[in-house]
């Protein structure tokens, strides 16, 4: 009885932290710019297929090497030599660099660093270092995601930063659309669904409680399983999230992006760089959404083609999530997440797989009934 | 030190400011005053770097700042502390302080810290109310913290946005003393206020906006006695 309970517990928060570092990117962008990023889940999934690419790149499992490489180098390189002649054009035309250019430069320089990354995670596994290799897999995902994440601010949402918020939200959508049917084709992910490789071992680290039979590896009652996974998903989530919040709470950047979040415009006023600050938390969104695809797909190593249900589903719950610890709260989405987790592992486990839906939505309905703003989100008292 | 040339200001079709023009010397206090609507707000918006002019330039220090960032105007030195004070509710007093001096680079640490007490030093109630969240501090209060932020910046330039709005009387009183006590510190200000009394009486000069233009100008004392100005602003027949 208290075994099944904690191994659901275990579960719970396992899956829970997960969710937790999706709905924090949902939660970041609305805190500062007051609409509903819908692309986010769209990023996480990303990060998910962009962990299998690498791995593939990296030789996993019997190196199938796709011909993305050679297209993202090329594309590297074409997005630098864009750069210099956007650079050049306008230094020519005007005496001044377009600051477009440098937007180009740092979205090359970046994937160059991903490119090495790849070639690093490469060398690491074929020594044998799998667990490291993993971790430059892990990092190599968020880096892509980051600059995915700051183009598309860059691109779709930063030219309607004064436009109502129904536009920007309508244009999300788009995005959202954009990348689930951009990840469709041939040369990106394809339409297949993939076997993501297992990086990091999964082990039984340790059992306890539980009753042994007669012969070793034989339970008359099943104990608490530890697993290494569930601790490397569960640790590597809530140290992010520890680091994030130290990072907001606690660092001149994150009272600047409070600020941000409150009045660009006074922010602007008090010498903070309002569009980068804005760049700085989509990036950072973005990147705590690829971990999360990462750690994901290593626990459901069943990959969907990017449009499948599954992920449309994945990403509304982290949504319902950062909606019922009260959106634009950043610790609210942390409870949140691990919230909604901890209710679905029950639910799977004393009722039954098929009602968990009817349960995550309910939570979100009970909660907006009695605390519309959510269960950290309050009306801010303002005196005049 | 600041040159305001010829500057015209729409807000999409309609024009708020309609070409005005005016100069603020190294140390002196001159005060832009008029009444609602009368784009008092606007001029200080532009200049700060929150909205582009349609026509005209600011110069400071021989320097435009017409196509200058509003995050880049402050670190020369131009600091505004905003109409409605503009202080972040949820962070502490000590925090709103400390985004005061985000443009400043870490290597003047020493100096923030200088600049920081003397701000207190100034508004000895925020010492006392450090820790607290800047949402529940009085009107007035808010006000202090306001100006005391603005300090930190280290302006040259010191901007005000009617300072005196919603605050009872003799905290009005108060605050006049302290943008004084600030001048006389060094610190070149320009003041826009509706309470026209009580600038006139702590500026050099003045200007009046009405509507877009600027109709008068001059030295404060006089403009304070000339009858045009009394029947229209200061409430005497």
């Amino acid at each position: 009885m208290t075994e099944k309970l904690i191994q659901t517990l275990m579960d719970g928060l396992a899956v829970g932290s997960l969710y937790a570092l999706i709905a924090l990117g949902y939660t970041m962008v609305y805190g500062i710019l007051k609409f509903i990023n819908f692309a986010h889940s769209d990023v996480f999934v990303l990060g998910a297929w962009m962990s299998y690419t690498v791995a593939l790149c990296a030789g996993w499992p019997d190196g199938q090497p796709t011909h993305m490489a050679t297209w993202v180098l090329l594309l590297l390189v074409g997005i630098a030599v864009a750069g210099g002649l956007v650079a050049g054009f306008t230094y020519w035309r005007r005496k001044r660099i377009a600051p477009a250019a440098y937007t180009l430069w740092l979205v090359s320089g970046w994937g160059w660093v991903a490119v090495l990354l790849v070639l690093l995670a490469r060398l690491l596994h074929q020594n044998g270092f799998d667990i490291i290799a993993g971790g430059v897999i892990l990092v190599c995902s968020m880096l892509t995601c980051g600059v995915v994440g700051f183009a598309l601010e860059r691109l779709a949402y930063k030219p309607l930063r004064n436009a109502p918020r129904l536009n920007v939200l309508i244009t999300a959508i788009g995005v959202s659309l954009f990348l689930q049917n951009l990840g469709q084709l041939d040369w990106m992910f394809g339409t297949r669904p993939q076997g993501m490789p297992q990086l990091l071992p999964d082990k039984v680290l340790f059992n306890f409680a539980g009753t042994p039979g007669a012969n070793p590896g034989e339970w008359l009652v099943q104990p608490v399983r530890v697993r290494l996974l569930d601790v490397i998903a569960a640790g590597t989530s809530i140290a992010l999230m520890v680091g994030l919040d130290r990072l907001v709470f606690h660092s001149k950047l994150g009272r600047a992006m409070r600020a941000v979040s409150f009045s660009e415009r006074n922010a602007a006023l008090m010498g903070i760089p309002v569009d980068k600050v804005v760049s700085f938390t989509f990036v950072l969104g973005a990147m705590l959404a690829a971990a999360a695809g990462f750690l994901y797909s290593q626990k459901y190593p069943g990959l969907g083609q990017t449009a499948a249900a599954v992920w449309v589903l994945l990403g509304l719950k982290a949504f319902v999530a950062a909606v019922v610890g009260g959106i634009g709260n950043i610790r609210g989405a942390m409870l949140g997440g691990l919230l909604i987790g901890l209710a679905e592992m029950f639910v799977k486990a004393y009722q039954s797989p098929s009602v968990v839906d009817i349960y995550v939505f309910g939570i979100l309905i009970a909660v907006l009934l009695v605390r519309p703003g959510g269960l950290l989100g309050k009306a801010t008292v303002e005196k005049v | 030190m600041l040159e305001v040339r010829d500057l015209k200001v729409n807000y999409g079709a309609i024009k708020a400011l309609h070409g005005i023009s005016l100069r603020v010397d190294k140390g002196e206090i001159v005060t832009l005053i008029g009444s609602n609507g009368a784009g008092k707000s606007t001029t200080l918006r532009t200049i700060s770097g929150l909205l582009r002019p349609a026509e005209g330039d600011v110069i400071f220090e021989g320097q435009s700042l017409r196509n200058m960032p509003a995050h880049e105007i402050v670190r020369l030195g131009v600091v505004q502390s905003p109409e409605g004070r503009g202080v972040f509710p949820n962070m502490s007093v000590e925090e709103n302080l400390k985004l005061g001096a985000f443009a400043r680079p870490a290597s003047e640490k020493a100096q923030i810290a200088a600049d920081r007490e003397r701000a207190l030093n100034l508004f000895p109630r925020l010492r006392e109310r450090l820790k607290q969240s800047a949402g529940t501090l009085s009107g007035g209060e808010q006000q202090m913290l306001a100006m005391a932020r603005a300090l930190v910046a280290k302006p040259r330039l010191l901007l005000l946005d009617e300072p005196s709005l919603g605050l009872a009387p003799q905290i009005v009183q108060t605050i006049f003393r302290i943008i004084r006590d600030i001048n006389a510190g060094g610190t070149t200000i320009l003041l826009v206020e509706q309470n026209a009394h009580m600038a006139l009486q702590v500026a050099h000069r003045a200007y009046v906006l009405e509507v877009g233009k600027i109709t008068m100008e001059g030295v404060a004392k006089e403009l304070a006695s000339s009858d045009e100005i009394r029947k229209a602003y200061l409430g005497h027949g």
